[in-house]
């Protein structure tokens, strides 16, 4: 089994607009997503949703600046970090991952043994 | 002592080497599981018959000889494995059934591995051109300065390009072995988008001097030949083989004595690969038998009104015309648009023809695209619009890249009384 971060890449402002309906809904189906992946010999070991850009700080050195390291379009919200058998196993999770406003990278994990 | 010659030995080697050689790498990634490793045995053991079958002859089924001394020398790679190595993930290899197309190899011990290998190469996690290079290094033997100058692309570009890809492979746990059946039909399309490339790619070189890159062409049929026998009913893999089969055919009627190009209209029809044909049209007929019929089969079926037909004159552009628009239907693309377009030229007059190519002119991804402003050019200069048909040969001639094709056009348009730059 190796460890993948699945990083959910989408565009925030589209969460800036969304009802609490919509809301609800998108949390329904990250809900729905934890119990497929279990289904699929695939464990979930964490993951989190992240605050928008605009609360992002970045620091390089001793400078520290108001906003994400990069801008882009669709910027990282959130991830999952998963025990997966092979990459093949990973991409079909990170098929399933919630993502409607944009996409997921999935990165395997350094191991130091 | 000497019981085999040196000249027959290298012979026998590099025969085995070419039909070989991925079976014996195939069955060694299995052992060391590790591109890399496997590839150093392999080569090792090539190295090892050139000595060793000078005294001891030539074995009478050279694959076997040469998976076992490669698999022999892995073993001990493997026991001896440093250290070092120990970080660096392996090969993920699952002790599962064989997957279909798994043969049992040439004498019943041997595993048949060149699947995993190919799908593997082809895995849609690597970009294409990485997933071509590593299909003729691992797949076809070529050393990576063959690689690179069959893409026209610096050794250490290349080298750099295949190393990458082969990391990701270790590093992503790209797993080796067969898809399930269920992954089968899409990661077998990636595999056939690769071979179809590879032989279009030979066919009609983008660049360089010659029309034809014979050993591209000549990889990609015998990939085909092993995707067959592995995946025997398969009938995108039967559409694949018939449409590179009835395609090359034609190969050495494709250009005259002299090095010009010969239009389908002007190549002599008796001299066309007859053998080649009926078993591609064989082929054709198998593969049309799927619903919906795939899409290399559907391109074959083209290929093969031409192949049957016994003049240009004869051709059923009807026919043409139609199995185009499915295989448009099917799979939009510009290209094939183009090429109905062109057929419709045929069969309804070059009036039709053009309005046909004008409709597609604003396609954004046939801007650049060379053989739209020639298509558009033949039906001008057929409509006797001379002016019009200039300006479209000189605009394909700047398309165009390839020795051979550039000299047709800059003929035309000298014939049009126009000057090629």
């Amino acid at each position: 089994m190796s460890q993948y971060l699945i990083l959910i890449y989408e565009d925030e402002t589209q969460y800036a607009s969304a009802t609490p309906e919509l809301f609800g809904e998108i949390l329904q189906e990250h809900n729905q997503f934890a119990a497929q992946v279990e289904q699929r010999g695939v464990k979930l070991l964490g993951g989190a949703a992240l605050q928008p850009t605009g609360t992002a700080t970045s620091v390089r050195g001793s400078e520290v600046t108001d906003g994400p390291f990069a801008e882009t379009k669709e910027a990282l919200g959130g991830y999952y970090l998963i025990d997966a058998p092979d990459l093949d196993a990973a991409l079909a999770v990170g098929k399933l991952c919630p993502a409607r406003f944009g996409g997921v990278e999935v990165r395997p994990v350094m191991t130091f043994d | 002592m000497t019981v085999a010659d040196p000249s027959a030995v290298a012979a026998a080697v590099a025969d085995a080497h070419r039909r070989e050689w991925a079976f014996v790498l195939a069955a060694t990634v299995r052992v060391t599981r590790d591109l890399d490793a496997a590839e150093e045995c392999a080569q090792d053991a090539f190295a090892a018959a050139l000595t060793d079958w000078p005294v001891h002859g030539i074995p009478a089924r050279p694959g076997a000889w040469l998976t076992t001394a490669a698999r022999r020398r892995a073993l001990n790679v493997v026991r001896h494995r440093g250290v070092e190595r120990r970080w660096l993930p392996l090969l993920v290899e699952e002790d599962s059934v064989p997957g279909p197309g798994e043969l049992a190899g040439d004498d019943g011990a041997l595993p048949d591995d060149r699947l995993r290998l190919i799908v593997t190469c082809c895995h849609p996690a690597l970009d294409r051109s990485a997933q071509v290079a590593l299909t003729l290094r691992l797949m076809c033997g070529l050393s990576t300065a063959e690689v690179a100058r069959a893409f026209l692309v610096g050794e250490s570009t290349m080298a750099a390009r295949i190393t990458r890809a082969k990391k990701k492979i270790a590093l992503a746990r790209i797993p080796y072995r067969v898809p399930s059946a269920a992954e089968l039909p899409e990661r077998v399309d990636a595999v056939l988008s690769v071979v179809h490339l590879l032989f279009t790619t030979g066919h009609t070189t983008p660049a360089g001097e010659e029309l034809v890159r014979r050993d591209l062409v000549e990889r990609s049929v015998e990939l085909s030949r092993m995707l067959r026998r592995l995946l025997p009913g398969d009938p995108a893999v039967a559409g694949l083989l018939a449409l590179v089969l009835l395609t090359d055919a034609r190969r050495t009627t494709r250009t005259a004595p002299d090095g010009r190009l010969l239009l389908l209209a002007e190549q002599d029809r008796a001299q066309w690969d007859r053998p080649a044909i009926a078993e591609g049209v064989a082929l054709v007929r198998e593969a049309l038998r799927s619903r919906p019929p795939p899409r290399y089969a559907l391109q074959a079926a083209i290929a093969a009104v031409h192949a049957e037909s016994p003049s240009w004159d004869d051709t059923d552009w009807h026919e043409i015309v139609a199995l185009y628009g499915v295989l448009g239907q099917l799979w939009p693309s510009p290209v094939v648009a183009l090429n109905r377009a062109v057929a419709v030229g045929f069969a309804s007059g070059a009036d039709a023809g053009l309005a046909a190519v004008d409709a597609l002119a604003g396609d954004r991804q046939l801007a650049g695209y060379g053989y739209l402003p020639a298509a558009r050019a033949d039906f001008l200069r057929r409509l006797g619009r001379v002016a019009e048909a200039r300006a479209a040969y000189a605009e394909a001639l700047s398309l165009t890249g390839n020795a051979v094709e550039r000299e047709f056009l800059a003929g035309r348009l000298r014939q049009l009384g126009g000057t090629p730059r």
